[in-house]
């Protein structure tokens, strides 16, 4: 069977894969940024007002990294303004551009470009206005905190500009931004915009937001992906303060006043619920063989050059690597608030993609998309597509059932941890061929899993739809294709080895909820190149570092593969115990490049993360402190997806329900992390949200390896030890 | 009904005596400091301190709480323009990502340094080792501590 990667062309389902549609340019025009492109008209990105404040609307959303700080700075810095002037409203379908998903690492080359673009086509039309005012050439004048002066000490405010300039017209791409040398705040580390509600107690997610006259529900699920409610045994104790008990089909919630009394009729109506059916879910004892006996698409992912099996060599060695399924587990359960108002519906959602979600809404609610706004609140960290989209839609569900009031729905942790999506298991196996100087003179590598995207959009995909009276089943998965890949992100090597097979093993049954988890494909793919990478270097009786060197061209690349040989004191002894494990990436193939160096000490058996040293190329940096917080933020989690973590299920129900029987890392148990930044304001951003996830799976299990002299394969990697 | 004292104040609250307080502060009080994060005790995104001690209000019933024990919330610890040196800590450490376990951090900080006020940094671990935070900011969030400590102590 071959992969119909067609299949994902002309969805909107995962990434922002924006197709430009290239419109006409003046001479000595440049391309317009692709999200600008789709959305020329100024006004949809920028708006003065007769104050001289400035109000910024991006369709990406604050997820935790910081998006809404760097955009205003890229603003606020094309304009010459303080960043206190600029305001921004980000994904809201009423007043946004869409852009799509906020995933994939990709804000800042789209909606930062377009931003920065639109600022400069702005700045233009404001300083022609301002010449002609000030009797000047606009090259004559300068700018500062929005006050143009002409040469002969003449000055006019952006306010006083706004009338008579027109704003409104579309980007013609022939404003040029800043040179990188002219940029006096992007590039700086700012302070986020959004931290100081947030350590004041203020109402900053959409768990806070409190509307007049709004309910409390709660949502009973099945205790089984496939279970179908049977019957519910009648109410016995009545709770005080009941709206609702709301049931379609399979879909049962509770609806009351207060909070604690919907969640004590949600307990009660789980008491009373009969269900029947279950889902068979993986062998908890053989996940890794049941993956591979499924039915699968196969696909080539990359060949180069000729058949590896045909490449003669002088030692061939082959490894297999394996990943469980693993959870999102952000610390907030998921949240949304929806009413509807003489059938408008309004939803706040922490979901990444607005516009997507309010297309699949339509689909289920049989109402038209015009009638539905969602608007972004920020929720607690997103690490990919989570139950988000799913608390939205519960919550549309019930405002449509209670007409004018605003229904707040709130997951419980366990069903968080029991029904948002899973990151995929996978499975890999590697094979090279190294020749008599230690070469690597062929590759292939063969991998198997689920699909790593099943996000709303193209089609609904909500897990309410599931157990409707009339259900709306999730649709068939798809594989991103490469470029960017799904399940095949970073499986294509980096480095140089003249004969290569990547080959893609897909399959496509889903007995577990899967989606996308922080760098999808990448984590498992990296971790087992970059672990193989290592064991070809032993046998190669090579240095990790320069048996790495030796296969890698890309100068970018190999810059952070020295600055971190450097940085952490590689060559420098170990203490007893203790080992340093070595890796590398660039996410995607085409984001941001990694190399890290992590230390571990193994004492009695147990494993502890002592320390992480990396060095990241991810372009221009517009907040480097922002960077910093991601790639520290990302090594901690990928140590504890690596470490420990891995969704345990028995024959048909999600077992892991609360962190005890979902463990993840902790403050006794973090390494010391440094963050080394190479800086390049000439070349564009490559964002770094995802980069960090892969390399770190592999340079700990690089570390145990050199600290114990065994080579763990199989995530988590601590489960070896107990 | 119940009768509590919250950031210096006292309240009447609707909430019933075997609620968890973290209903009371949130819904009756208005407050969004306390979070939900897991409704077992597990997660530490809704510690306040009740008479100084860091406590979870998502596990802790109202009538368990005495009319005069004092509830502080991270609204009542600081505001913008009189913020504690916890909050002008996490703030210049930017010790934050999504910024959901912070307040319930801050509060477990302001405990412990109550009680230890030159605390090292295994100490700080160890007084926050019951709280979690999904976006990794654990070190940052030590530092933060650290540097509070030392202004607190000028």
């Amino acid at each position: 069977m071959t992969t119909t990667r067609r299949d994902f062309l002309g969805t909107s389902g995962s990434l922002v894969v924006a197709f430009a549609m290239g419109r006409p340019r003046a001479a000595g025009a440049q391309e317009l940024p692709r999200s600008l492109g789709r959305e020329p008209s100024l006004d949809s990105w920028l708006r003065l007002d007769a104050s001289g404040r400035i109000t910024v609307f991006s369709g990406k959303c604050e997820i935790g990294q910081g998006i809404k700080t760097a955009l205003v700075q890229i603003v606020a810095d094309e304009l010459d303004v303080g960043l206190a002037s600029v305001d921004i409203v980000t994904a809201d379908t009423a007043r946004t551009p869409n852009e799509g998903y906020t995933a994939g690492s990709m804000s800042m080359q789209t909606s930062g470009a377009a931003l920065r673009q639109a600022a400069a086509e702005v700045r233009q039309i404001l300083l022609k206005e301002a010449a002609g005012r000030l009797g000047a050439a606009t090259g004559a004048l300068s700018v500062s905190e929005g006050r143009v002066r002409a040469p002969n000490g003449r000055g006019v405010t952006y306010s006083q500009l706004v009338e008579g300039a027109d704003l409104r017209g579309e980007a013609r791409g022939e404003a040029q931004p800043k040179l990188p040398g002219e940029r006096r705040l992007a590039g700086t580390s700012v302070p986020r915009l959004d931290i100081p509600a947030k350590v004041f107690g203020q109402a900053a997610f959409v768990h806070d937001l409190r509307l007049d006259g709004m309910v409390h529900a709660r949502v009973v699920r099945p205790p089984s992906y496939g279970a179908r409610l049977a019957r519910v045994r009648p109410v016995v104790n009545e709770v005080p303060g009941a709206l609702r008990t709301h049931r379609d089909g399979s879909f049962l919630a509770v609806v009351n006043e207060r909070e604690e009394n919907a969640v004590a009729m949600a307990e009660d109506l789980a008491a009373r619920a009969e269900w029947e059916g279950e889902t068979e879910l993986p062998p908890a004892d053989d996940l890794d063989g049941w993956l591979r006996r499924q039915e699968t698409a196969d696909g080539e992912v990359s060949a180069l050059g000729v058949d590896p099996a045909s490449v003669p060599s002088s030692m061939r060695v082959k490894a297999s690597y394996a990943k469980p399924y693993l959870a999102h587990g952000s610390v907030a359960p998921s949240c949304a608030v929806a009413v509807d108002r003489a059938g408008e519906l309004t939803v706040w959602t922490h979901s990444q993609g607005v516009f997507p979600l309010r297309a699949s809404l339509a689909r289920v609610l049989g109402i038209a998309a015009e009638k539905i706004r969602c608007i972004h609140m920020d929720g607690a960290g997103c690490y990919g597509h989570n139950g988000a989209d799913d608390a939205a839609c519960d919550a549309a569900l019930l405002a449509r059932a209670l007409p004018g009031r605003p229904v707040r729905v709130l997951w419980s942790r366990q069903d968080e941890l029991r029904w948002a999506p899973f990151g995929s298991a996978m499975s890999i196996d590697l094979e090279a061929g190294l020749d008599d100087s230690g070469r690597v003179t062929s590759w292939r590598h063969d991998l198997w899993s689920h699909a790593h995207s099943t996000r709303p959009g193209r089609q609904p995909t909500f897990v309410a739809g599931w157990h409707l009276a009339e259900p709306v089943p999730l649709p068939s998965a798809l594989n991103i294709p490469q470029p960017f890949g799904g399940a095949d992100r970073n499986a294509v090597p980096l480095y140089d080895f003249g004969s290569q097979r990547i080959v893609e093993h897909f399959i496509r049954h889903m007995p577990v909820r899967v989606s996308a988890l922080r760098s999808l494909g990448a984590f498992a793919n990296v971790f087992a190149i970059e672990s193989f990478m290592d064991v070809l270097a032993a046998k190669a009786g090579a240095d990790p570092i320069d048996f790495r060197l030796r296969h890698l061209s890309d100068p970018r690349g190999r810059a952070v593969v020295e600055a971190v040989r450097e940085s952490s004191g590689w060559v420098s002894p170990v203490k007893a115990g203790s080992g340093r494990g070595f890796a590398f990436t660039r996410y995607k193939n085409r984001g941001s490049y990694l190399a890290m160096v992590v230390e571990v000490s193994a004492a009695g058996g147990a494993i502890s993360v002592d320390r992480a040293t990396a060095v990241v190329d991810a372009g221009e940096i517009v907040n480097p402190d922002g960077v910093r917080n991601q790639i520290e933020g990302g090594i901690v989690q990928a140590a504890s997806w690596a470490l420990r973590e891995s969704v345990s299920m028995d024959s048909s129900r999600v077992r892991s329900t609360d962190w005890r029987s979902y463990p993840i890392l902790r403050f006794s148990e973090v390494p010391e992390v440094s963050v080394e930044l190479i800086d390049h304001p000439e070349l564009p951003p490559l964002g770094v949200g995802e980069t960090a996830q892969g390399p770190t799976a592999a340079a700990i299990a690089n570390a145990i390896a050199a600290a114990t002299g065994e080579r763990r394969s199989t995530i988590p990697l601590e489960r070896a030890v107990v | 009904m119940a009768r509590l004292r919250v950031n210096g104040r006292s309240h009447d609250v609707q909430t019933a005596a075997d609620a968890p307080l973290l209903y009371a502060l949130r819904n009756d009080l208005g407050l969004s400091g306390p979070k939900f994060g897991c409704g077992l005790g597990q997660c530490g995104a809704c510690t306040v301190l009740v008479d100084g001690r860091a406590t979870r209000s998502c596990i802790r019933r109202v009538g368990t709480v005495a009319e005069d024990a004092e509830i502080v919330t991270v609204e009542g610890l600081g505001a913008p323009a009189s913020p504690h040196p916890l909050q002008s800590a996490f703030i210049a450490e930017q010790a934050v990502q999504c910024g959901y376990c912070t307040a319930g951090l801050v509060m477990a900080g302001a405990a412990l340094l109550q009680e230890t006020p030159d605390p090292g940094d295994d100490q700080i671990r160890a007084a926050l080792d019951g709280h979690l935070c999904r976006c990794g900011a654990y070190g940052r969030v030590v530092r933060a501590v650290r540097r509070a400590a030392g202004e607190m102590r000028r």
